[in-house]
């Protein structure tokens, strides 16, 4: 069968439950085309050969009842994997072989589905460009020295490209959606707590949450139900009813009152991202839903807010980088210099940039001014979502401020690069769902996406809205594979 | 002279300041670095500064999103052994320890 790769999730799934494809066909399809593709700079660490006696082994005894059956799949290189390399994109954990799995990444080996390897990502996750990663730039599939998105950069890359059919990511402040939406891919922030955080590198563990990227919304749907599970060794992991999210899966969302919130036209925005936000209006319209203008009164807050609150729990998180039990160490005089030294030698500029900022805010004589007061201004934009959802049953909004940008055109400017996740940040700062989905091109044929927010534990209605949007907005990425020679 | 509002907290952060950051955050920093590190809070922290527009005395802090109560796990050991594959992260080490540079003379 020629194509594999360019095949669905749903479509793999399916031709290996009607014994029309083995899960070594499909896995050597996925490795072969990942080998092509090293300049897209995906991968950190492969783990092809096992791969591949793992899809042996269950073509052997092939359990066809499993969600993924034989499946291969990369994940983001954040997700600790028992006994392969997991690095965070940093040079500090650039040696460091976990002795336990992730929850999230057990539940997927548990259906069946096998690892390719672990997907770059920018350092620690902080990062909107996957240009902080230790392992190098990732490539945009959509063209040569495009940024792919971040943090998530090499699993949306690595998605859009047809290196793996699926993938998970995670997302802090827009780590799935805004990568999602510059590759022109689907991706699902889920709800806070709805998906475990145990063995997931930390970057800012009250707003930290993994979840699925795919190339439809069926397949996000199938990933999510697969992923979220109540765990015991998460203490924020939420104990709630879960769906069989693609089973209940309809295109029927007549009726659903659809927000749009005002404040998210924001200054400068490019003329065509209010277009496309107009037409992803009209299609929920021809979808059924009705449409209601509302406010979120404090969104301009939401930024500057998530870098106290990011940072600080940042800045706690990576203080076990210390070079004595594990990772890079750099030599040092005594213990306090072999610290120092490691520390600044290990980390990044940007993440040492935000330690610096989280432990600021965290110090003595500036924690009411600035930590304690964000933490009020977050529980004023949670509350105006709360306020919302009295009127509405989800909001939409464009995922991204502009489409994606040059590599190394916003990597000396903190700040603009931050207000890349002007959209995205909001939801993370309430703990709700949020999806993007490829709703159009720009002038110069990038994909745009569209956001879908929901409220807490809604996953499914926002599934349903971006299956049914999906379906009228029929998207068509345009991956040229230029990087395969 | 009237202080205006917005800058009541956020004097510039200068190199002293910065200095003291990094000793707390354990991390090295030379005068190089540490006036790249200036100019890029500076930056930051002026794109903070907004939060002062808003009046918060009387809101009450969100400190976590997941309305739920932190629940207890019963004390028992589920790990298997595997303190060699522990110390063999460690970036030296010496059979059954750590190694770190000697704090004791």
């Amino acid at each position: 069968m020629s194509d594999i790769t360019k095949q669905s999730l749903s479509e793999l799934v399916k031709n290996i439950k009607d014994k029309k494809l083995s899960s070594e066909e499909v896995t050597k399809a996925f490795i072969n085309r990942s080998e092509k593709s090293k300049e897209l700079n995906a991968y950190i660490t492969e783990d092809y050969s096992s791969a591949l006696d793992k899809a042996k082994k269950f073509d052997q005894k092939p359990n066809l009842e499993l969600k993924l059956p034989g499946i291969p799949m990369a994940v983001k290189d954040l997700f600790c994997t028992d006994s392969i390399r997991t690095t965070a994109g940093s040079k500090i954990l650039n040696n460091f072989v976990p002795t336990y799995e992730s929850t999230v990444t057990q539940n997927i080996w548990n259906e069946g589905a096998i690892l390719l390897g672990k997907l770059n990502c920018d350092e620690f996750a902080m990062g909107s460009s996957n240009e902080t990663s230790f392992f190098g730039n990732v490539q945009n599939p959509i063209d040569k020295n495009l940024v792919p998105g971040g943090s998530s950069g090499g699993s949306a890359s690595a998605v859009a490209g047809q290196l793996t059919p699926i993938t998970i990511g995670t997302d802090t402040g827009g780590s799935i959606r805004q990568p999602a939406s510059f590759t022109g891919i689907v991706g699902l922030k889920p709800t806070y707590g709805s998906c475990s955080r145990y063995g997931i590198v930390a970057f800012a563990s009250s707003l930290d949450q993994a979840g699925p990227m795919a190339q439809n919304v069926k397949d996000c749907a199938l990933l999510q139900e697969v992923i979220s599970t109540y765990d015991p060794k998460d203490s924020t992991s939420i104990d709630f009813k879960r769906n069989e999210y693609s089973k209940e899966l309809t295109n029927n969302i007549k009726g659903k009152k659809i927000g749009i919130p005002k404040e998210y036209r924001v200054e400068g925005m490019p003329k065509e991202i209010e277009e496309l936000w107009q037409k992803g209006i009209q299609y929920a319209k021809d979808c059924g839903a009705e449409i209601v203008d509302i406010s979120l009164p404090h969104t301009s807050y939401a930024l500057p807010t998530y870098y106290i609150v990011a940072p600080a729990e940042a800045s706690s998180n990576l203080a076990r980088y210390d070079g004595v039990k594990y990772g890079f160490r750099a030599k040092g005089e005594n213990l306090t210099d072999m610290y120092e030294k490691t520390r600044s030698e290990g980390f990044g500029a940007e993440v040492q940039r935000r330690i610096m900022i989280g432990t600021y805010v965290l110090s003595s004589g500036y924690y009411d001014a600035y930590y304690l007061k964000a933490q009020k201004i977050r529980k004023l934009i949670k509350n105006d979502f709360d306020e919302a959802y009295k009127k509405v049953d989800a909001i939409l909004t464009p995922s991204t401020p502009s489409s994606a940008f040059k590599i190394g055109e916003k990597k000396d400017d903190p700040v603009s690069m931050y207000l890349n996740d002007i959209f995205t940040v909001p939801v993370n700062l309430a703990g709700l769902p949020g999806i993007s989905i490829p709703a159009g091109h720009d002038a110069k044929g990038y994909p745009l996406g569209l956001q879908i927010i929901g409220k807490a534990f809604d996953e499914q209605n926002i599934l349903n809205i971006a299956y049914a949007m999906e379906e009228k907005i029929n998207f068509k990425n345009k991956i040229t594979d230029w990087w395969i020679k | 002279m009237v202080v205006c509002d917005i800058f009541k907290y956020h004097m510039s952060i200068d190199l002293k300041t910065i200095k003291h950051i990094s000793k707390l955050s354990r991390i090295s920093v030379d005068e190089q670095k540490a006036e790249k590190l200036a100019g890029d809070l500076n930056s930051i922290f002026k794109f903070i500064e907004k939060l002062n527009e808003l009046k918060t005395e009387n809101v009450v802090p969100l400190t976590s999103v997941a309305e739920t109560t932190l629940k207890l796990r019963s004390d028992e050991i589920k790990s298997k052994d595997i303190r060699k594959q522990i110390l063999k992260n460690s970036p030296q080490d010496n059979e059954d320890y750590f190694v770190v540079p000697k704090v004791i003379e």
